[in-house]
């Protein structure tokens, strides 16, 4: 199996004073895993994710995702990694507010320079499986949260990244709606689909999660992967 | 309440203040600008608009200049003048008499006025030392400052007549009489000792009078004078009044280019800091929410938001007066060589005027949207923050993503239509800063292009002068005046043509001559031989093409009543002749009274100078140095002509469009740059999230230049038309103002990529002020952007 992450002896310090908000750390995730990531409130989970993501380098440490060492690289460069390789989902949905469903889906594809047509059949695609294919002209003003986090992911999964990142995607959702997100996470997983699932949420990373990690102030404390195999 | 005292007020404007700082800065050098150029043009619109005035007023300048005749009017009875009703100031009796100088080169000058006075000072016409110091002791003289020139500089000798042993005077200093009350001023003693049979010693008196306003005032005062001397005492006396219409003709031209430019930056500003203002409460609505419900009263808001746009404006108000005094001060000294007046300041009213009436805008632009804010309902406020934008824009966004364009661009592109006052403002300040740019480039191909069409013997390449050093421009007054060639004419024209080289070439002469209908003498130039190379630019009409023509100017059209084929008597010496108006040229030289005519239909005339024409190839240099070893043994020499100097006022004009022009797109940059800084402000956000979605830094770029490009466009499509219809109506005011039609060679100086290229000003005014925020953008974090949720 083919490793997704590899983090290897990852620090990440905002101050230079203070402890390290994470790590160090060293982690790996196999493709086709579902990693839970859970934690008290500033354990360091939205730290590892930007350092996954790349919107922020470690300060020491090699970060290594679909096989990119993704510490080193121009913004440029991360960019472009960025939108061949990840689809990010927010607690807060993140959808841009002047565009609707269908042009929000889109966008990523158009900033690697999809043509307008297979960018659009892709999204239509998606919308058609997430079951919000009656929303395409609307704007995400006028939709439920459950919905939002629809288009959400639906936008995280235009390009087919090798890596879906969810911070907290249903910290937002009453529990219907959360419910739909956790079906909708298990049914990617199954499909095959590397997830990466921040949560406060212990019943979402039972469900949807094949692994699940715990941080206590930036350390794994608890890894089941680990367990497992001891 | 006093826990949200001053003190508490002060934090929060001291932190409005520090927080937005491209806001401030923006504010600040807006209004810097504004204010600089404001005082620029109004210090030169009070300075130009009257320039006599002003030196009139400065010395005390005399409403009558009377020359009495000392036999018949002593001492004592010009003493009594003094006690007139009606007189306010007086000065005098000085002797003065009439010389006919000679240079130390033998060239003549014309008569000067010769006065004598003991020190430049006194109660009235106290005179301006331009350079040098007063005559101390026989022997030195002082010259009006208007014959300062390269033949004569302090320290230059004159002989006082042609006699051979006639009194040496030396030149000790140059000075300024605004009533041109004298040429030259000696010790009364020299006066004296100067005098002759022909040209005796008579008093001249000086007088203000307490009304003097009118013509009709000014005669009556005369009258008043003659019925206090024996009948014949008084010889003549001289009107301020004639002096000043002489002196306010050249200024008048630049007053509706200056109005033009004022009235653009003013307006530039109040849009600017308007809209800077307004965005500032804008974008700031929540902590204003807060604010008042953390217990501030709503005047205590407004308060706090007038505050902090006054504060920056307030330095960028005194910055710019302190700047447009600098810059005004070296413009003003050009000014005054120009029209000969004496120092010129910026007007004190102009720094207090200026500065009031900016902090006046500038109060109210903050004013309008504080006001706002402070009736904001807090609950609103604080729900602003939070709430989904929908509806405006959407449909931008919806047409623009059909264009087949990148995304980012598209997006960028559709991103103004959210905010449409804001966009109004900034397409206004765009727009302005493209009707200046074009203005400007127009207005400064024209006064080129009047460079060019003045003086057209200036054109010439080579030059070949029969007389002394006299006989070219040495002085308004000294033009070859009467002076005989000291070379034969037609030998010099001889070695011209039998040079090696000439293409063409013709001989002038400049004459005073009498015009039927017109009182006193007007200048004419008259030429010989081929003189089309020297051709004036035509309004109507023809160029000379032989004897018994003439071509005049607009203003000679007008004084004398006459249209183009009509007769004119026209008397050299004494030969008159009826020459017919052939055509109307663009010559505003002496007056636009300037008349040219063939020399060959008045005899008494001989040229003076030949301007010629090389062949192809051949070097004028090499060329004239030739013709020179020729033209010595003649008595003449020639030289060739550098590229021909821009005249004084061409150079000011030209100057002051590029800054004034310079400043308006710095200020039109500037509102683009607070635009998009509150744009990209509120629009952190979104950008952190397209960037998580792997927008990249240059897409990010071309995102935030995109949604100026169109704006940019925009504004250069209506700048230019503006800028080309401003130019077309002030131009032909500032002609009419100088007393003349203009040829299209001035009026017609666009072309068509010129404009094209000038409609992109807008584009590049727009990119200027977005390069920098883009920028920031670009490099923002987003980890962070997406944590301000
Ligand atoms: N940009 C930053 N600058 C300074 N410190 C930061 C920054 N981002 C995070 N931190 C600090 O790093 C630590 C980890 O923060 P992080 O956001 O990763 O926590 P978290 O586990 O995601 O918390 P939560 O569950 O509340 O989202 C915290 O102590 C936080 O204050
Ligand atoms: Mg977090």
């Amino acid at each position: 199996m083919t490793q997704v992450i590899q983090l290897e002896g990852v620090t990440k310090r905002y101050d230079s004073a203070d402890a390290p908000a994470l790590g160090p750390l060293t982690l790996t995730v196999e493709e086709g895993e579902a990693l839970a990531v859970t934690g008290p409130s500033g354990s360091g989970k939205s730290t590892l994710l930007n350092l996954v993501t790349g919107l922020d380098k470690p300060t020491e440490g090699a970060v290594t995702v679909a096989g990119q060492r993704i510490d080193q690289l121009s913004e440029h460069a991360l960019a472009k990694f960025r939108r061949a390789q990840i689809g990010m989902v927010f607690q807060f949905f993140n959808l841009l507010d002047d565009l609707t469903v269908e042009d929000n889906i889109q966008l990523p594809a158009q900033l690697t320079g999809t043509p307008r047509r297979k960018a659009a059949a892709r999204a239509g695609e998606l919308m058609e499986v997430l079951g919000i294919t009656r929303h395409a002209r609307a704007y995400p003003g006028r939709l439920s949260g459950g919905e939002r986090q629809r288009v959400a992911v639906a936008r995280a999964l235009v390009n087919r990244p090798a890596l879906l990142l969810a911070d907290e995607p249903t910290g937002a959702l009453d529990t219907a709606s959360g419910h739909d997100v956790r079906e909708l996470l298990l049914d990617l997983h199954r499909g095959g689909q590397t997830i990466v699932l921040v949560t406060h949420d212990l019943p979402l990373a039972e469900a949807c999660a094949s692994r699940t990690i715990h941080l206590v102030d930036g350390h794994l404390a608890l890894d089941t992967h680990a367990e497992a195999a001891r | 309440m006093s826990r949200w005292g001053t003190g508490a007020l002060g934090r929060i404007v001291r932190s409005g203040v520090g927080r937005r700082r491209v806001q401030t800065v923006v504010i600040a050098v807006a209004t810097m600008m504004a204010v600089a150029s404001a005082v620029v043009a109004g210090s030169l619109m009070v300075a130009t608009n009257a320039p006599f005035d002003h030196a009139f007023a400065a010395q005390h300048g005399a409403h009558l200049t009377v020359q009495f005749d000392p036999a018949k009017a002593g001492a004592a009875r010009l003493e009594a003048t003094r006690q007139l009703d009606g007189v306010t100031a007086s000065a005098g009796p000085y002797p003065i008499t009439t010389i006919h100088p000679v240079d130390g080169h033998g060239g003549h000058l014309p008569g000067l006025t010769l006065v004598g006075r003991s020190d430049p000072g006194g109660a009235v016409d106290h005179l301006t030392l331009k350079s040098g110091r007063w005559a101390r002791k026989p022997g030195e003289i002082v010259l009006s400052s208007t014959f300062a020139g390269p033949f004569l500089k302090t320290g230059s000798t004159l002989k006082a007549s042609e006699a051979a042993n006639s009194r040496t005077l030396t030149v000790v200093g140059f000075a300024l009489s605004a009533s041109r009350t004298a040429d030259a001023w000696a010790l009364p003693a020299q006066v004296r000792g100067l005098a002759s049979k022909d040209s005796p010693v008579t008093s001249q008196m000086l007088y203000r009078f307490d009304s003097a306003g009118t013509k009709g005032q000014i005669t009556a005062d005369r009258k008043k004078l003659a019925a206090a001397v024996p009948s014949g005492a008084l010889l003549g006396a001289q009107s301020y009044l004639d002096t000043k219409h002489a002196a306010d003709q050249g200024a008048a031209a630049t007053i509706p280019f200056l109005i033009a430019f004022g009235l653009l930056g003013i307006v530039m500003s109040v849009i600017i800091v308007g809209s800077v203002v307004s965005g500032a409460v804008g974008t700031s609505l929540r902590r204003i929410g807060i604010l008042k419900a953390i217990g501030f009263t709503p005047r205590e808001v407004v308060r706090a938001y007038v505050a902090q746009a006054l504060i920056p404006a307030g330095v960028g108000i005194a910055l710019g007066v302190v700047l447009g005094n600098l810059l005004a001060v070296p413009l003003l000294e050009d000014t005054e060589q120009v029209y000969g007046t004496a120092s010129l300041a910026v007007a004190w009213w102009v720094d207090v005027v200026v500065p009031a009436v900016a902090l006046l805008i500038v109060g109210i632009a903050a004013l309008v949207p504080a006001l706002r804010a402070g009736r904001l309902r807090t609950v609103e406020a604080i729900a602003v923050g939070r709430a989904p934008r929908t509806g405006r824009g959407q449909w931008a966004h919806r047409a623009a993503g059909r264009l087949p364009l990148p995304r980012p661009v598209t997006y960028g592109l559709a991103s103004p239509f959210a905010h449409p006052v804001r966009t109004a403002a900034l397409l206004l300040a765009v727009a302005f800063g493209t009707v200046a740019t074009t203005f400007a480039v127009g207005l400064t191909q024209s006064l080129n292009a009047v460079g060019r069409a003045s003086d057209p013997e200036d054109r010439a390449t080579v030059t070949a002068v029969s007389g002394g050093p006299a006989a070219q421009d040495s002085g308004p007054r000294s033009k070859a005046h009467g002076a005989p060639p000291s070379a034969d004419p037609a030998k010099v024209r001889a070695a011209i043509k039998a040079q090696a080289g000439t293409a063409t070439y013709y001989g002038l002469s400049q004459d005073d001559v009498t015009v039927a209908g017109i009182t006193g003498s007007v200048q004419a130039s008259l030429y010989q031989g081929d003189s089309s190379s020297g051709s004036y630019e035509m309004l109507s009409g023809h160029w000379l093409s032989g004897a018994g023509q003439l071509v005049v100017s607009t203003r000679f059209l007008e004084r004398t009543g006459t249209r183009i084929g009509d007769t004119v008597r026209v008397t050299l010496e004494k030969d008159t002749e009826t020459l017919r108006i052939v055509g109307e040229a663009f010559d505003t030289s002496d007056d636009g009274l300037h008349i040219h005519a063939d020399i060959a239909d008045f005899a008494a005339a001989e040229p003076q100078v030949f301007y010629i024409e090389v062949k192809p190839g051949v070097s004028p240099g090499t060329y004239a140095r030739k013709l020179s070893a020729a033209l010595k043994p003649l008595g003449a020499q020639a030289f060739a002509n550098s590229a021909s100097e821009q005249e004084n006022m061409i150079i000011i004009l030209d100057a002051m469009a590029v800054l004034l022009t310079l400043m308006l797109v710095s200020v039109a940059s500037l509102g683009v740059l607070n635009s998009v800084v509150l744009e990209t402000r509120e629009r952190v956000h979104d950008l952190g999230v397209c960037k998580a979605l792997g927008m990249s830094p240059r897409q990010t770029v071309s995102l935030v230049l995109a949604s100026v490009a169109g704006i940019g466009l925009l504004g250069g499509l209506i700048g230019v038309p503006g800028g080309f219809a401003l130019h077309g109506f002030v131009l032909p005011v500032m002609g009419h103002a100088a007393g003349t039609d203009l040829p299209p060679s001035v009026l017609d100086v666009y072309d068509a990529p010129q404009l094209a290229l000038l409609a992109l000003a807008g584009i590049v005014i727009a990119m200027l002020g977005a390069l920098l925020p883009a920028g920031w953008a670009a490099r923002a974090r987003t980890a962070t952007a997406l944590r301000t949720e």
